[in-house]
């Protein structure tokens, strides 16, 4: 399966419908890449016109904004923006909620503006469309799934249906915890507290919200945040739990139960 | 006689007035010690905001037991001050109960009505301070109350009990007195729950009883009075600023930081040179390590709080034991704001102490646990945002301090360097695309 960069598309003449934005976790992090993969092969499957940026791509900014360091955030979006401009970018699609709500809530007012849609929001749209057949009694059919809603696609951007939605249709059994949707807990990544070692506690919050995850019952831990799915995953080895539950990506669901 | 208690009121009420006036100018001095902000951009969006969130409490619904029982405090509150506009008018004329002759049969009704309130709100304040004290609710029994703010919260609630217990036992006394066929005070008709204390005071000579009624109105209203003054010292002061609190609050997604557009005027400058100003004046500070470096909303936020602590109890780092608890950044803000308001006071002009906000009230370690995960900020009834003044302390620390953690320091050189927060080579960032499937 062919995944085309924006420079190779302009060199051919071509314009993509869409950008895929990766994201630094999905491009580097070996689980993370799963989800890339997964999603990749889902655009390629329903024969989205699609394109990455490949090398010309760099983080958002997000982690160095968010640990107070406005310059480095400053000149990643400068940068960023500069290149999604030059290529005319309209539309973006990303897997990674932090990107998500920097393109969508922060580049504009830096002078990038685009629409922007989480992947969840993607899938939905794709499945309402009947673009997205899934298979009769998949692998989910029936299983308990509980979803963690990621903070920056849900309390930061309101996104709380679309990934409940999409989980729907795979015909499972989808729990919540007591903290969900707008009262969700975070896993603990975000703030940049994904780089650094935690402060003293007494708990780590990735083990505190995947106990509350594991309490469901649920087979599967759904996630729609690479790094909200590493703190999940981390969480659920911390427990020697990893071979009764899987923590997984929703578009690792969906990519598994196509047609 | 009467005329001297007249003037005695109407001393009393200047007082008040007065007093209350000075030290709220003095809170709108110190609020706007921080730096100017323009929140008064789409005001029919900010006018929705103070009708739901400040009038129609929503984010207190999130506990609809909660809110009701708030909501009958907070109701009686503002309907028995119609019966305050009485007593304060009884208060400057000399009369006695003003309304009665006016309204005639709803007099009794309405009195009624606020007697009811009286009633339930007593049962509310018995409620919460039993959650504070014998149940000991989680966010309350906890080390951000210790001493004066735990003290305070059992404060208003006890005078709220007895502002309203002494509102009864006036009613009481009083139909008391219609019995015993008194000139001055004329028939109201049944006083529901004030009827029930009334005979007990039946045997008491009318001297006595006009004594106790008058001694029970005279409290009730000093009483008011200095309420009105305990306010600005203490989290009550939400009664009054969670409306203008409301109104300012942000109106952009909450997942959105504020931009420092001198940073990046700076950073545009150093790419593109031809477009910087020959004139371009030094920057300012970068982030906040007083209060005089947060914006006026944010020292707001500090005074609107309530030290309800629904933020902190929501907090994933709080709640995993971390020094963090955004209630104490709100509180440590507002004392840090009084002591500076003090220090303006006896010096005319803020002279430096030597302290900051950062350090000696609010330490790095609570800001570095902080996940800027903004459950803080959507917990919070009274449209707070603990994550703002966080954010901006972090600023501080990183860019006037270069004060970050090791680990920190490493993923900013990766992400300037190799454009992704851990060190890979950036022409490996596409090295994904060769492990698809039938590749």
């Amino acid at each position: 399966m062919k995944v085309n960069t924006m420079a190779e598309m302009l060199a051919n003449g071509q314009t993509p419908e869409v950008l895929f934005w990766v994201g630094c976790a999905g491009s580097f992090d070996q689980r993370a890449q799963k989800i890339t993969k997964a999603f990749a092969t889902i655009l390629n499957k329903v024969g989205i016109n699609y394109a990455i940026l490949g090398k010309e791509e760099a983080c958002t900014g997000d982690p160095a904004r968010r640990a107070g360091n406005e310059f480095l955030f400053q000149m990643m979006a400068y940068q960023n923006i500069q290149i999604l401009n030059g290529y005319g970018i309209k539309k973006i699609i990303t897997t990674c909620p932090h990107c998500f709500n920097t393109f969508k809530n922060e580049y504009p007012e830096l002078g990038g503006s685009y629409e922007v849609i989480h992947h969840t929001s993607f899938l939905q749209q794709l499945i309402d469309e009947g673009k997205i057949k899934l298979k009769e009694g998949g692998e989910f059919k029936g299983k308990k799934i509980v979803y963690h809603d990621s903070c920056y696609l849900g309390r930061s951007n309101n996104i709380y249906e679309a990934p409940r939605k999409v989980l729907e249709a795979l015909d499972a059994e989808l729990v919540e915890m007591k903290r969900c949707k707008s009262n969700g807990l975070c896993c603990g990544a975000g703030g940049a507290q994904m780089f650094k070692e935690d402060e003293p506690g007494n708990k780590r919050i990735n083990t505190e919200r995947t106990d509350e995850a594991l309490a469901t019952g649920a087979e599967f831990i759904a996630s729609a945040c690479p790094f909200c799915n590493t703190m999940m995953t981390d969480g659920v080895k911390n427990r020697e739990k990893e071979t009764e539950v899987a923590v997984l990506d929703i578009a690792e669901m969906i990519a598994a139960s196509m047609e | 006689m009467p005329i001297l208690q007249q003037i005695l009121f109407v001393a009393l009420f200047i007082i008040a007035i007065w007093l209350f006036t000075k030290k709220a100018g003095e809170i709108k001095r110190n609020i706007f010690l921080g730096r100017p902000e323009n929140r008064n951009d789409n005001p029919s969006k900010r006018w929705k905001n103070v009708l739901l969130l400040a009038l129609g409490q929503k984010k207190m619904f999130k506990n609809p037991l909660v809110a009701l029982f708030h909501l009958i405090i907070y109701g009686g509150f503002i309907i028995i001050n119609i019966e305050v506009l009485e007593i304060l008018l009884d208060g400057i004329l000399g009369t006695h109960r003003l309304f009665l002759p006016m309204l005639g049969n709803y007099y009794a009704f309405i009195i009624n009505v606020f007697e009811s309130l009286a009633v339930l709100v007593i049962l509310v304040c018995v409620i919460f301070l039993s959650r504070r004290n014998i149940i000991k609710l989680k966010r309350f029994a906890n080390k951000d109350l210790d001493g004066w703010p735990q003290s305070d919260a059992n404060y208003i609630l006890f005078i709220e009990i007895v502002l309203m217990s002494l509102f009864l036992l006036m009613n009481a006394t009083d139909q008391a007195i219609q019995l015993n066929g008194s000139e001055h005070y004329k028939a109201t008709g049944t006083l529901f729950f004030s009827s029930f204390i009334s005979p007990y005071f039946s045997s008491m000579p009318l001297t006595s009883l006009i004594v106790f009624e008058r001694t029970c109105w005279w409290f009730h209203i000093v009483g008011i009075f200095s309420f009105l003054n305990y306010l600005p010292y203490s989290k009550h002061l939400h009664i009054v600023l969670a409306f203008p609190n409301a109104y300012y609050a942000r109106l952009n997604a909450i997942g959105q930081l504020n931009n420092m557009p001198s940073v990046q005027n700076e950073v545009l400058y150093a790419m593109q040179p031809e477009l910087a100003p020959t004139n371009a004046n030094t920057p300012e500070k970068f982030g906040a390590k007083d209060v005089f470096d947060l914006s006026w909303k944010n020292l707001m936020d500090a005074y609107s709080c309530t030290e309800c602590g629904r933020c902190t109890t929501a907090c994933p780092a709080n709640i995993t034991g971390k020094l963090l608890s955004p209630r104490k950044i709100m509180m440590a803000t507002r004392d840090r704001l009084e002591e500076v308001g003090l220090n303006i006071n006896q010096n005319k002009a803020f002279v430096d102490d030597g302290k900051s906000l950062i350090q000696n009230y609010i330490s790095i370690e609570e800001l570095r646990a902080c996940t800027t995960c903004n459950a803080c900020v959507e917990e919070c009834p009274v449209s707070i945002s603990p994550l703002d003044i966080i954010m901006e302390l972090r600023r501080a620390l990183i860019m006037e301090d270069s004060n970050a953690p090791q680990e920190w320091n490493s993923t900013f050189s990766n992400i300037e360097n190799n454009f992704a927060p851990w060190k890979f080579a950036p022409d490996d960032r596409a090295n994904w695309i060769n492990e698809m499937p039938n590749n």
